[in-house]
Order: C-alpha cells, then structure tokens, then sequence
C-alpha cells in the first residue's frame, strides 16, 4: 500500500491518469459519442420518396434548415424568447439577489436561500403543470384578475396582436411568464454569489469619496455584479432555447427549435433534421459562452 | 446619523425589500396552489377557490398499479444513476481540482457540458448515438444518460469542496508522516464527504425528475415524470395526476433538503473566518 502511495506521489501523472480514465471513458464513449453521432446525423439526408435515412455526407439538411422561411421563423422566435427570459429574469432577480446577499442577515438570509432553492429543485413538470392551472381560462389568475376588476386590462393584453391570444394558456405572453418563473432561480443564485463577493471596504471607500447610494450602487457594485449576471443568463438562455415542453403545453401553435427536434425525431421520423435543428442552439450557445466568459462568467459558475 | 448609514449600506430602499418579498412570493404560490388541488373535491375542473378539501386522491391514486410501476421505475434509474455519478463524478473532481496538465481546461470545459447545453441536445444525441449503433431503448438507456448529467453535479459539489481545502493540509499530513492512502482516508475524504453525499442526493433529485433527455433515452416504458407528461395532453385523471404531483414533490424535496443541511455547517464554518 505505501509502495504503491509513493509510486503515484514520485509519478503525479500517473495518479491522475488513473483517476480519469473511468470518468473520462464514460464521457466520451456515452457523451461526446453521441454527440459527434448527433453531428454525423445532421449531415445525412431524409430520402423524401421513401422517407428512408441516406447515410452520405450531404449539406442538403443544413440547406432545408437555412432556407425554407418556415424554420429560419423558428429560430428567430426562440431567440427572441430567449433573449427577453433572459433580460426579464436579470431585472426581477436583482432586488432578490441584493436583498439577500447584502442586507439580509441571520434566519432571514437562510429563509431567502431556502426559498430560493426550494423552487429551482420542486419538479420541474409540476412547475409546468402548476402554470397551465394557473394561466387557464377559468384558472386562478383571471379569478385573481377578476376580483380585482382588471379583467378589462387583461383582454386588452391579450388582445396584442403577435404575442397575445384567446387565453393567456394559449398565448405567448404567457408562455413568457412560464419561462421567466422557471429559470429566475437560475439567475438569483449566481447573482447573489457574486454580490456576496463584493467587499464591504469598497462600499465604504465609495460613500467616503462621497457617492450617494444609488451611484454606489451603478457605478460599483453593478460591475462587479456582472459575472453573476452573465453566469446566470448562461442558464436562462440555454434553457429557454433548448426547452420543448414549455412550449407545446403553454403558448401559441407557433414552433420553437426544442418542439421541431421533438417532433422532426418522432413522428416525422427525420431524425437528421432534428439532429440539424439541435445543433443550432450547441452553436448559439458556443458564441453566447465565448461572450459570457468575457464577463467573467465562468469565474462566478 | 444620515451619513454613517449611507455608508454602511444597511438600509435596504423599499424598491429593493419589495421586490425582493414579491420575487420570493411569486416562486411559491405556483407549487402551493399545486399542493391545494390535489385536496379539492372538485374532479373536472380547476375551479378556484377549491369547494371542498378530500384525502379520497391519495386513496385512488395509490390503488393505481401504473402509478406504481412508474414509480418503481424512477427510483430504480435514480438509484443506479446516482452511484455511477456519484463514483465517476469524485473520481474526476480528485482529478481536476488541484492539478494543471495541458488540456485541463477542456476537460473542465467538458465536464459542465451536459448542463451549459440544453437538456434537449443530450437527449436527441443519445438517441442519434442509439439510432447508429442500434442500441433498443431499455433501462440501461435511460441510466446512461441521466448519469451523464448527474455526474456533473456530483463533480461540482466535490470539486467546490476540494477546492476551498487549505492545500497545506495535505502536505502537513505528508509530513508528520502520513503516506497517500492515509491522507486521503483521515484528511481528504472526511472534509469531501458531506459534499460527495449533498452531490448524490441532488443527482437523485435531478434524475428522478427528469424528463428531457428520458423522452429519447425510454422508449416505451413510463418513467413517472413520463406518465405526468401523457397526463398533460391527455387528461384523464386530473385529481390522480394532482396527487401524482406531490408525490413528485416529496420525492425530489426530501434528498434536496438533506443535502442542504449537509453542505450548510461548512458555510457557517466559512463565514466564521
């Protein structure tokens, strides 16, 4: 046992190679193989007589993908949501992260990270399921919105053209409150961890050379607030466009990139167009990281 | 004195204190609501507020032999999930924390991977990946994708904790004497334990809800999160899947809570210094 201790001690790679190989033969058999099978799909082609796979290298599904208007449209429709989820949720998580992370002490701090958590890990499809309750016709928000004599207001909303519709279950709007809700806690958690961070004596130091609060606030600690903030819209962005449920429980008939992956691998059975579909948002998300990580993203993760 | 408390900061703008409570309130009310349905007596519509409360769901939906089925199958996915996670996800957060080769911020890169990309491009991956290699979707399908991502939570936990040990620790223990193996059973593994349990408990949290990536990986067995997700186009039950849902909520709630309690005396311990 000490012999074999001091061989790994003298040899660090060796240890560290043995460590590795289980955990690395697993990614990359089951994670990285499937994602370069997932490459190598969007490159074969759909037969559309026989509706059979051809295994050749081909462009043709990129090309479908970037020229029928109808799938560009998708694109940009998830895009949009992405980059409003992720805006929206920067602005409401900023009043809870501060609050938490730099006034609130003791039991009152515990509650505010309890109550954080909690949600982000309760049942993700119970979150979805409890919102179609919430957003339905006869649901509690109309009851809600009635009794406080809104309901005029309401139809008025959703009387918007593009983003409105007949209910909010069935309208963008309210596929937007859904999202929000589930990734917000996404977005407070790396938020109040680099609020945490910011030293008291820079607080001081800015009062003493005589910043009101409100200029503290802009001019110190929201820059150093940024990598929490561009960590956590790694998450809201991400999310939002890879998600599929969401958007074929909630919202408009209009497609969003996760539904056609979905629906183009099952019952289209075009499995290279889903595979093309998908790596879409691998590619978004590579340019969106490489920008995070110039926020400092992955120094707040 | 104004002065003193513009500097120290510790009065919070009615803005910020508001925003914050209804921030809080806003990501309960929807699971709470949740929580009151599956006691309504009402059993066709959503009718708010509830007419009358009933515990004669819980009774139907454990009755329920599908409800079973699909239950035995989630904890068993996540039970086997969660080990392999929880050994491959330690062995690689011992390997990256402390050590710098070339190529280690790849692997870094890598290992966050599953959760920076979205769910769906796992799921659609695996499932290419089966398609090539005619694999038949099977119980060992849905393991080996929800171990890829729960090995990045166990991974996260571990190497956090590593990190944040002294590394002189290691070296005091070398130099009274200690070889590899003792050092790693008397100073390493008992500062990393509590984050090894706290990572498998949230992996078992994670897989046990997981539906995106088992949509491609299941085939046609029904995982619970599966039979929820039928239940949301086609409802037939809505009082059981209201039941169905705080079961959910229990299960995935229960190893979250314990895993907070675990990692929570090591902040105290932080914010002592």
């Amino acid at each position: 046992m000490r012999a074999a201790s001091t061989f790994f001690w003298r040899r660090p790679y060796w240890y560290l190679a043995l460590l590795l190989v289980p955990p690395l033969l697993w990614f990359g058999t089951v994670y990285l193989g499937s994602l370069i099978a997932l490459l190598a799909q969007s490159f074969y082609r759909i037969d559309d007589f026989t509706a059979q796979i051809v295994r050749e290298p081909t462009l043709a599904t990129y090309g479908q993908l970037v020229t029928q208007p109808a799938n560009v449209d998708i694109v940009v429709r998830t895009v949009t949501m992405a980059i409003a989820v992720t805006i929206t949720c920067a602005l409401i998580a900023l009043p809870i992260a501060t609050y938490m992370a730099r006034y609130a002490t003791g039991r009152m701090k515990a509650l505010f990270y309890v109550g954080v958590m909690l949600p982000m890990w309760t049942s993700y499809l119970v979150k979805v399921y409890a919102w179609r309750l919430l957003l339905a016709k006869e649901g509690i928000i109309a009851w809600f919105v009635g009794k406080l004599g809104l309901t005029g207001l309401l139809d008025a909303l959703l009387a918007t053209p593009a983003v409105g519709g007949p209910s909010l279950s069935s309208s963008y709007i309210g596929m937007f409150l859904v999202f929000v809700y589930m990734w917000l806690p996404f977005m407070i958690l790396p938020m109040a961890a680099a609020l945490e961070r910011v030293p008291g004596s820079l607080l001081q130091a800015s009062a003493d050379l005589g910043a009101r609060p409100a200029q503290t606030f802009r001019n110190v600690v929201l820059p150093l607030a940024i990598p929490g903030i561009a960590a956590g819209s790694v998450f809201t962005f991400s999310l939002t466009l890879g998600d599929y449920i969401i958007p074929s429980v909630v919202g408009a008939p209009g497609y969003f990139i996760g539904m056609m992956v979905y629906v183009q691998q099952g019952t289209a059975g075009n499995i290279p167009l889903a595979a093309a579909f998908s790596v879409v948002p691998i590619v978004l998300i590579f340019v969106y990281l490489s920008i995070a990580k110039r926020f400092g993203a992955f120094d707040a993760l | 004195m104004p002065s003193d408390r513009r500097y120290r900061g510790d009065r919070p703008s009615w803005l910020v204190r508001g925003g914050a409570f209804a921030g809080l309130a806003f990501m309960h009310i929807p699971v709470l609501v949740i929580i009151l349905y599956a006691f309504t007596t009402e059993d066709r519509t959503y009718q708010f507020p509830p007419p009358g409360l009933t515990l004669r769901w819980f009774e139907a939906a454990f009755a329920r032999a599908d409800i079973w089925q699909s239950l035995t199958l989630s904890l068993g996915v996540a039970a086997c999930a969660t080990v392999v996670a929880m050994i491959l996800g330690t062995l690689a957060a011992f390997a990256l924390a402390r050590s710098s080769f070339r190529g280690k911020d790849a692997l870094t890169v890598m290992f966050v991977l599953p959760i920076a990309l979205p769910g769906i491009v796992t799921g659609i991956a695996l499932l290419a990946a089966m398609k090539l290699g005619r694999i038949d979707p099977s119980f060992f399908t849905i393991v080996a994708g929800h171990a890829t991502f729960c090995l990045v939570i166990v991974y996260n936990n571990v190497v956090a904790r590593l990190r944040r040990l002294p590394s002189n620790w290691v070296e005091a223990s070398m130099d009274l004497g200690a070889d590899g193996s003792q050092t790693l059973r008397y100073v390493l593994l008992p500062q990393v334990a509590t984050a090894f349990l706290a990572g498998g408990m949230l992996a078992f949290a994670l897989s046990f809800d997981e539906i995106i990536v088992t949509i491609f990986t299941a085939g046609n067995q029904r995982t619970l999160p599966i039979w929820f997700f039928n239940e949301l186009f086609r409802p037939r039950d809505r009082p059981i899947t209201n039941v169905v849902a705080v079961i959910v909520i229990a299960v995935t709630l229960l190893p979250i809570v314990l895993a907070y309690y675990l990692t929570r005396p090591d902040d105290e311990h932080e914010t002592a210094h």
